[in-house]
């Protein structure tokens, strides 16, 4: 197989642009496994939200009903958006769009990042870049392959709606908004691809960016009921929102995203060709000459510290937002009967404002099992990047070498969710005991997840990033599944399904130890497997 | 003397591939050992099980008179590893990970030691990770396994990178290091670093030892090649035992014989009268060569069957 330039035409681009082709099929068959998942699972849970809203309101009715009393309450609009129709189509987009959205977000960054800064700082793209590939290629292949992923999940949504009967148009303006969405952020991978030396750091930049989008639109939503509010319009994914898919389309909103994603496009392309491969625009500085690092403790810290950081901020702000936003819980309008039963199956039994505390608790739990989910795979990263190696040749046990990553990922998790608490506390204004414990209280649960994930590292390497597949399930469940009225045994999988509902609820020991226990049997067991284990080379 | 490094018998299987077949090796205490054989021969996997990073299916390995399984942290506090191809973190300076390396061997290292480690090796310890050239990277290893006060040095194809006056730096390391009664086990591929720091060498193929034994007394077991100008015409050479690519033009004599079967060859010559005689001895690249070459034999018989 030759590198042929891409479009043979002798222009000045098409230079730049040689072995596009062949770099975008090598994109392709490295992520044959990969995206096919992604897109399956995204464009999947669209479909499974549309056939249980079917089942779940099938009347005009029930559907007007729901739609009013979710469209009016402040709190449900952080979480999903306002509802701008209430047939089958528009339910599953106001449920859908954000999360979805988010997700297509993720999927892009992942695959950018992946095949630029990834490729240049383990040194492939020297080799890579030095056969006849133009000094835009790489860049062109990985947002073409990000394209291409869009494309399809956006195929998906579309068809999948058309095919339960909902309105091609509003079909089709959800299917492009939420890959719109999936664009924007792929070029924004792009450009933090160009700043930084590291694919890690390029990820964290970018899903910064995603989780700063969320919340906005969140707060945005919280204050509005037709997602007018100028913070709803400064977050992409309040643009996704904004198409209002089957609520009378706005196709220009459209034309928004595709310029912001133009606009970003050309802001990588400027930046990619003025570097050199392998540089970046953020210099490294020389470091001390002598280490103060003494153990395989220290240096676990060391190497996740920055990680551990951005976490704390984050849940930090987004407390704070969520707990400004807490007191619109009560404004529910009307006293609807099935809101306030979704409302219960998500918070619990009390008053609303605890019942939304309990949600965005719960909420920032889930999302802390990504957090841990990243944490403990670190271990696994170093191992088969030949790091480990060396360390083990000194006079460090494995479990020790283990137990550093492991303390990080477990503390990590409790000052994470503590600081969570306190900004829900903070932003709220009061109860903030109450907001602790509920905070607090997810940990044994976020610490199944850490644990089972460590299990895998241990005792089956090879599936190790399952651990990652364990973070979406325990997510999905956690999101969509309460307004789905899914069976008991189904939600009974996340381990999140058996906490106690905090605060308002009544606090369970029971479950609480049981899941602590459970966690350190996983933890042990993946200690006992790695202890007998080779070494992966 | 006392053995460092005791192995025999030695099998590791990864799936259908065998890495090693049955592997014995010796090293004894105070003595640089030469580990040689072809890419993917098994020496990588050898040393993994000797820090061990891997279990033996069978076989016994014995590493300063204790397990390297079972006892490998207590084991480690007392040799140092410097690994083919070096990686760093990206954000942690040289100097950073030196002094890491060290505390993780199970003591501070010796900073004047450490210092001038630094400043042999040319080495600048404020750099980050990344920033590091292969050669330098190579040395960040280096500086930390010579800095650190250890009984065993593993190195395997530890001078992949380096210019040729590191690699001189590098051989006088490796001879204080045998000097101060250290222990070396070096697997290379460069000949001329094996040839003049090696007192004993192991060649091992496909997961097996072939070889073992001094310079010297593998020089034996090779051929001399001998060129001589004669007096007469010569006399019954090719029916001697041991000659081998024999090439006679008038009175002149080309031809290898097998070193033990050297003096019978010489007796024939003088018969005949020698007016100059050149002989070489084997160089370590024939050595090595044959063996290759035996394995390519081997190969093409396996296909002709």
């Amino acid at each position: 197989m030759t590198a042929v330039a891409w479009g043979a035409p002798a222009r000045s681009g098409s230079r730049q642009l040689a072995g596009t082709n062949t770099l975008l099929r090598l994109a392709l068959r490295r992520d044959r496994i990969m995206i096919p998942v992604w897109v399956l699972v995204v464009g999947g849970s669209f479909a499974s939200v549309t056939g249980s809203f079917a089942k779940l309101y099938d009347t005009a009715a029930k559907r007007a009903d729901v739609a009013h009393s979710m469209g009016a309450n402040s709190s449900m609009r952080a979480l999903y958006g306002p509802v701008f129709s209430d047939s089958l189509g528009g339910l599953t987009a106001w449920r859908m769009v954000g999360f979805g959205a988010a997700l297509a977000a993720v999927m892009s960054l992942v695959i950018v990042v992946r095949h630029t800064r990834e490729e240049e700082e383990t040194g492939r793209q020297e080799l890579i870049s030095s056969a006849v590939v133009g000094r835009r290629a790489p860049l062109t292949a990985a947002l073409l392959t990000a394209l291409i992923a869009n494309a399809v999940l956006a195929l998906m949504i579309t068809a999948g709606l058309a095919k339960s009967g909902e309105p091609e148009a509003g079909s089709l303006a959800l299917g492009l908004g939420t890959a719109g969405v999936g664009m924007l952020f792929a070029c924004t991978a792009a450009i933090a691809a160009q700043l930084t030396e590291s694919a890690r750091l390029a990820k964290g930049m970018t899903a910064a960016v995603i989780g700063a989008a969320f919340v906005l639109k969140a707060a945005g939503d919280a204050s509005t009921d037709d997602g007018s509010s100028v913070l709803t319009w400064l977050s992409p994914i309040g643009w996704a929102e904004n198409v209002r898919a089957f609520g009378g389309e706005r196709w220009w909103v459209l034309l928004v995203l595709a310029g912001a994603i133009a606009v970003q496009a050309v802001v990588a392309y400027r930046l990619a060709g003025r570097r050199d491969v392998g540089m970046s625009f953020l210099p490294t500085r020389p470091g001390p000459a002598d280490g103060a690092l003494g153990s395989a403790g220290s240096l676990a810290w060391r190497l996740q510290r920055g990680s551990v950081y951005g976490w704390s901020a984050g849940f930090l702000a987004a407390g704070v937002i969520f707990g400004g936003i807490t007191g619109g819980a009560a404004d529910l309008v009307g006293d609807n009967e099935q809101a306030r039963e979704i409302f219960e199956r998500m918070g619990g039994q009390s008053g609303l404002t605890d019942a939304f505390l309990a949600a965005m608790t719960g909420m920032l739990g889930l999302v802390a099992a990504l957090f841990i989910v990243a944490t403990v795979l670190r271990l696994h990263g170093e191992e088969t990047s030949q790091r480990t190696e060396p360390l083990l040749a000194g006079a460090v046990g494995r479990l020790r070498w283990a137990a550093g990553h492991l303390v990080v990922a477990f503390a990590g998790s409790v000052l994470i969710m503590s600081l969570g608490g306190v900004g829900l506390a903070v932003g709220y204004g009061h109860d903030l005991g109450p907001i602790l414990v509920a905070a607090l209280v997810q940990l044994p649960a976020i610490w199944v997840v850490g644990g089972l994930t460590f299990l895998l590292y241990g005792a089956f390497p090879k599936a190790a990033v399952a651990g990652w597949g364990v973070a979406g399930l325990v997510l999905a469940l956690g999101w969509i599944g309460p307004a789905l009225d899914l069976p008991r045994t189904v939600l009974g999988l996340s381990p999140f399904g058996h906490l106690p509902k905090l605060p308002g609820g009544e606090m369970a020991w029971t479950p609480v130890l049981l899941l602590t226990a459970i966690a350190a049997a996983l933890v042990a067991g993946g200690l006992a497997g790695l202890r007998r284990r080779d070494l992966t080379t | 003397m006392t053995k460092a490094i005791t192995v025999s018998g030695l099998h590791k299987s990864f799936g259908r591939t065998h890495a090693l077949d049955g592997l014995d090796l010796t090293v004894e205490t105070g003595e640089v050992h030469g580990f040689l054989g072809p890419n993917g021969s098994g020496k990588s996997t050898t040393i993994r099980v000797l820090l061990g990073l891997l279990r033996a299916d069978s076989g016994a390995a014995q590493l300063l008179g204790k397990d390297p399984w079972s006892d490998a942290v207590e084991l480690h506090r007392r040799l140092a590893y410097v690994p083919g191809d070096v990686t760093l973190w990206r954000n942690l300076s040289g100097g950073e990970v030196i002094d890491l390396y060290g505390r993780l061997r199970g003591g501070r290292l010796d900073r004047a030691r450490r210092t001038e480690m630094i400043e042999r090796f040319e080495l600048d310890p404020t750099k980050k990770g990344r920033t590091y050239s292969k050669g330098n990277r190579q040395k960040v290893a280096l500086v930390a396994a010579f800095a650190s006060d250890v009984d065993l040095l593993i190195l395997d194809e530890p001078t992949s990178g380096l210019d040729p006056l590191m690699e001189e730096v590098f051989q006088s390391c490796v001879e204080e290091a045998r000097d101060r009664g250290r222990t070396v086990l070096l697997s290379s591929h460069i000949l001329s670093e094996v040839e003049s720091l090696c007192d004993r060498v192991s060649i091992i193929r496909k997961g097996r030892t072939v070889e073992t034994g001094s310079l010297a007394e593998l020089r034996h077991l090779t051929r001399t090649s001998v060129t001589a100008e004669l007096a007469a015409a010569p006399n019954g050479l090719a029916k001697l035992p041991g000659v081998h690519d024999l090439d006679i033009e008038g009175r002149r004599v080309k031809l290898q014989v097998e070193t033990d079967k050297l003096d019978a060859v010489l007796r024939s010559l003088t018969a005949s009268g020698v007016r100059s005689l050149v002989s070489t001895p084997p160089t370590l690249e024939e050595l090595f060569l044959r063996h290759y070459q035996d394995d390519v034999r081997i190969g093409a018989e396996a296909v002709a069957r």
